[in-house]
């Protein structure tokens, strides 16, 4: 701060989020102009649209760090706009993530009934990834509210879309007055942090912290803490936070859902991860007592609850939908290992951004099979699955790829997913944590495989009529399955690689 | 304590908030209770000015009395049953004293004991250099090396919030 600003070599930092607020008022135009016939193509537009902008935070990556620096000189390399956005490899990985996830959404909802033919559907949707793309990147309080409220405001929008479905509107409601409640809870402990530390950049709360001015007012801070890390539990549907998911998930028209699961919840740990990082350093004292610990204790017991609680409720389900939204809360329990071995510095982080990545792709490609097999049968029950084997092979086998990576099965992105973070907690000495996970994946793995079965197992009657696919549909199944078979195989150190190369400028 | 003329406003501004606030909650009439509740906000606002905080009696006149007010006034004329509606719906007025006292009681001791950190340390804050007057305040809003990019992004979640309104509260498709 108190330079002379620069607009050019600021604007790098966001030029995914000035690209996806020329889509928006593209699509806005599109919605405008183009008659009832062609608006199939304002889906094409916002798909494509996104899929390239995913390529902006690549070609416009991170300024070069020099080596052998201190956090406050690497800090003034990184941070921009005066400190609200950090532009770093977390935010660069989990950037392409949630411009991703908004591609495939678009792409995903092209010929549901009811929203794909909607511009303002779509711009809710690019604006919701303005809002995950800022998160990724934020570093300073008020942009961290901001950017969260401007995910959220647009998800409330998108779940209850279909105004005619009282599921829909049911699932909008409910996660607006959640949502919006546990909003208020984070921005009243975001504004007591402010109140008591006069800082609002976390990496400036993080020298405060460590100040004696911190030693003569431990608690009110401490409290203000604990309200934003409930925010952010409900964000990443931790449980004891998790009772909006499974209604939320189920009644959401189903492309929302797979947004939500993946592009809400991606931002969510992107933010937690720098908030800790920065805020909580690995070597920090308070009062002669090593916080860390306790916040390592914290982290590792909502894992083990989260985990607990969202497989084991999965084991009932009979509705995909909500077998997925179970599913989903067990596997940010699995993430939270991650965090919980932040001991381990920068494997952790680069496991869960990596657990990450591949849950994206994996759970965008459940999604899209569970979209086109109720756009076309109107159902979800697990049971009406039956004999898709026969009906769509094709079909099938993209989910069977999805429910194995899930499951954490190779040759699927999944096996990697779980190695990496189980190898951060045993570095970090979490073993014990380490094997409670795994444990719990093959728990998981019988409800992942009793849907497999279910489609290649038993028979229906309807096994000779194949399910209607357009070819936006195959698209989105062909890449994503694909990305999840690389990810398994050939792809998996690459991408760890490039979120570990780097992960370091987050320790200093 | 000395009596000049900042202890008259004072005295005129505090009555006017606790008048107004003792109205909101013993007039029986919906109606009545929103018109105290904007003559308590009023005061509030007037003494935030007494504060040297001219910025924030604005937002307090603005947000308070003409958004929030005026909606419950909204709120309840659009619910006609509500408007002639005299009877006290609230059984446990006991209840509802006890925790206003707890809460009083807090408040008070807040601010009057040092529980949070002793009182020198309180005497030692200095106001934030960041932002000293309503101008600082309307530059930091534009100021790339301060808070433009939230400013911005915050106009495009409303526009979102706008058009999302729409599509859920219109008739037909």
């Amino acid at each position: 701060m108190g330079n002379e600003f620069d607009f050019l070599t600021h604007l790098p930092a966001i030029m995914p989020e000035i690209g996806l607020a020329i889509l928006a008022i593209v699509v806005l135009g599109l919605d405008l102009f183009l008659p009832e016939s062609r608006r199939r193509s304002i889906a094409l537009v916002a798909g494509i649209g996104l899929a390239a902008l995913a390529l902006t935070p690549l070609l416009w990556g991170p300024p070069a760090v020099p080596t052998g620096i201190g956090p406050e000189e690497q800090n003034q390399v990184l941070l921009f706009w005066g400190g609200m956005v950090r532009h770093d490899v977390l935010a660069q990985v989990f950037k392409v993530m949630v411009l991703l996830a908004g591609a495939f959404t678009s792409l995903m909802s092209i010929d549901v009934n009811g929203i794909g033919r909607k511009g303002e559907f779509y711009l809710t949707i690019i604006v919701a990834t303005l809002g995950a793309s800022l998160m990724s990147a934020a570093a300073d309080l008020i942009m961290i509210f901001v950017a969260l409220e401007t995910t959220t405001i647009p998800l409330y929008i998108l779940a209850g879309f279909k105004r005619n479905d009282g599921r829909s509107a049911e699932s909008g409601m409910k996660y607006f007055l959640f949502g919006s409640f546990m909003s208020a809870v984070m921005l009243y402990g975001l504004s007591l942090l402010y109140g008591f530390t006069g800082q609002t950049n976390i990496y400036a709360l993080a020298d405060f912290l460590t100040s004696p001015a911190f030693g003569e007012n431990p608690v009110p801070v401490l409290g203000a803490m604990v309200l934003i890390l409930v925010g952010f539990g409900f964000k990443i549907s931790a449980v004891p936070f998790h009772f909006w998911t499974p209604d939320v998930y189920e009644g959401a028209p189903t492309p929302v859902t797979a947004y939500v699961s993946v592009a809400s919840k991606a931002a969510s740990f992107a933010l937690l991860l720098r908030f800790l990082v920065a805020v909580f350093p690995a070597d920090m004292m308070i009062g002669g007592a090593e916080i860390h610990g306790f916040w390592v204790q914290l982290a590792a017991v909502t894992a083990v609850i989260t985990m607990t609680l969202g497989n084991v409720v999965a084991l009932a389900q009979r509705n995909i939908k909500r077998l997925l939204a179970y599913s989903s809360i067990a596997q940010a329990g699995y993430t939270l290992i991650g965090l919980a071995a932040i001991g381990a510095q920068e494997q952790s982080v680069a496991a869960v951004a990596f657990y990450m990545f591949m849950y994206t792709f994996t759970n965008l490609l459940a999604f899209a099979v569970v979209v086109l097999f109720s756009e076309a049968t109107g159902s979800e029950t697990i049971a009406d699955l039956a004999g898709l084997s026969r009906r769509s092979p094709w079909l099938a086998l993209t989910m069977t790829i999805a429910l194995l990576s899930l499951g954490g099965v190779p040759p699927a992105a999944g096996f990697f997913g779980k190695f990496f973070l189980f190898q951060a907690a045993v570095a970090a000495d979490l073993t014990w944590l380490a094997i409670y996970g795994v444990l719990m994946s093959i728990i998981a793995l019988y409800y992942y495989l009793v849907v497999v079965k279910v489609m290649y197992v038993d028979r229906s009657e309807d096994e000779s009529k194949p399910i209607p696919m357009s070819r936006p549909y195959a698209w989105v199944l062909g890449v994503t399955s694909i990305a999840v078979l690389i990810l398994g195989t050939v792809g998996a150190q690459v991408v760890f690689d490039w979120a570990l190369a780097n992960a370091s400028t987050l320790f200093a | 304590m000395e009596f000049n003329i900042h202890s008259i406003v004072f005295l005129i501004f505090s009555v006017i908030t606790l008048g107004g606030g003792l109205g909101t909650v013993t007039s029986r009439n919906l109606i009545h209770g929103a018109v105290y509740l904007i003559v308590s906000l009023f005061g509030v606002a007037g003494l935030f000015i007494l504060l040297s905080a001219p910025f924030l009696a604005a937002i307090q006149v603005l947000v308070y009395i003409g958004a929030i007010a005026i909606l419950i006034i909204f709120a309840v004329m659009l619910t006609r049953s509500m408007t002639r509606m005299t009877e006290i719906y609230n059984r446990q007025w006991s209840l509802s004293l006890v925790v206003s006292a707890l809460l009083f009681v807090l408040l008070l001791v807040g601010i009057i004991l040092p529980v949070w950190g002793p009182g020198t340390a309180n005497a030692a804050l200095q106001p934030s250099e960041l932002v000293a007057t309503t101008v600082d305040l309307g530059v930091a809003f534009v100021d790339g090396n301060q808070f433009v990019l939230p400013f911005e992004v915050a106009s495009l979640l409303l526009t979102a919030a706008m058009i999302g309104a729409i599509v859920i509260a219109r008739d037909r498709d």
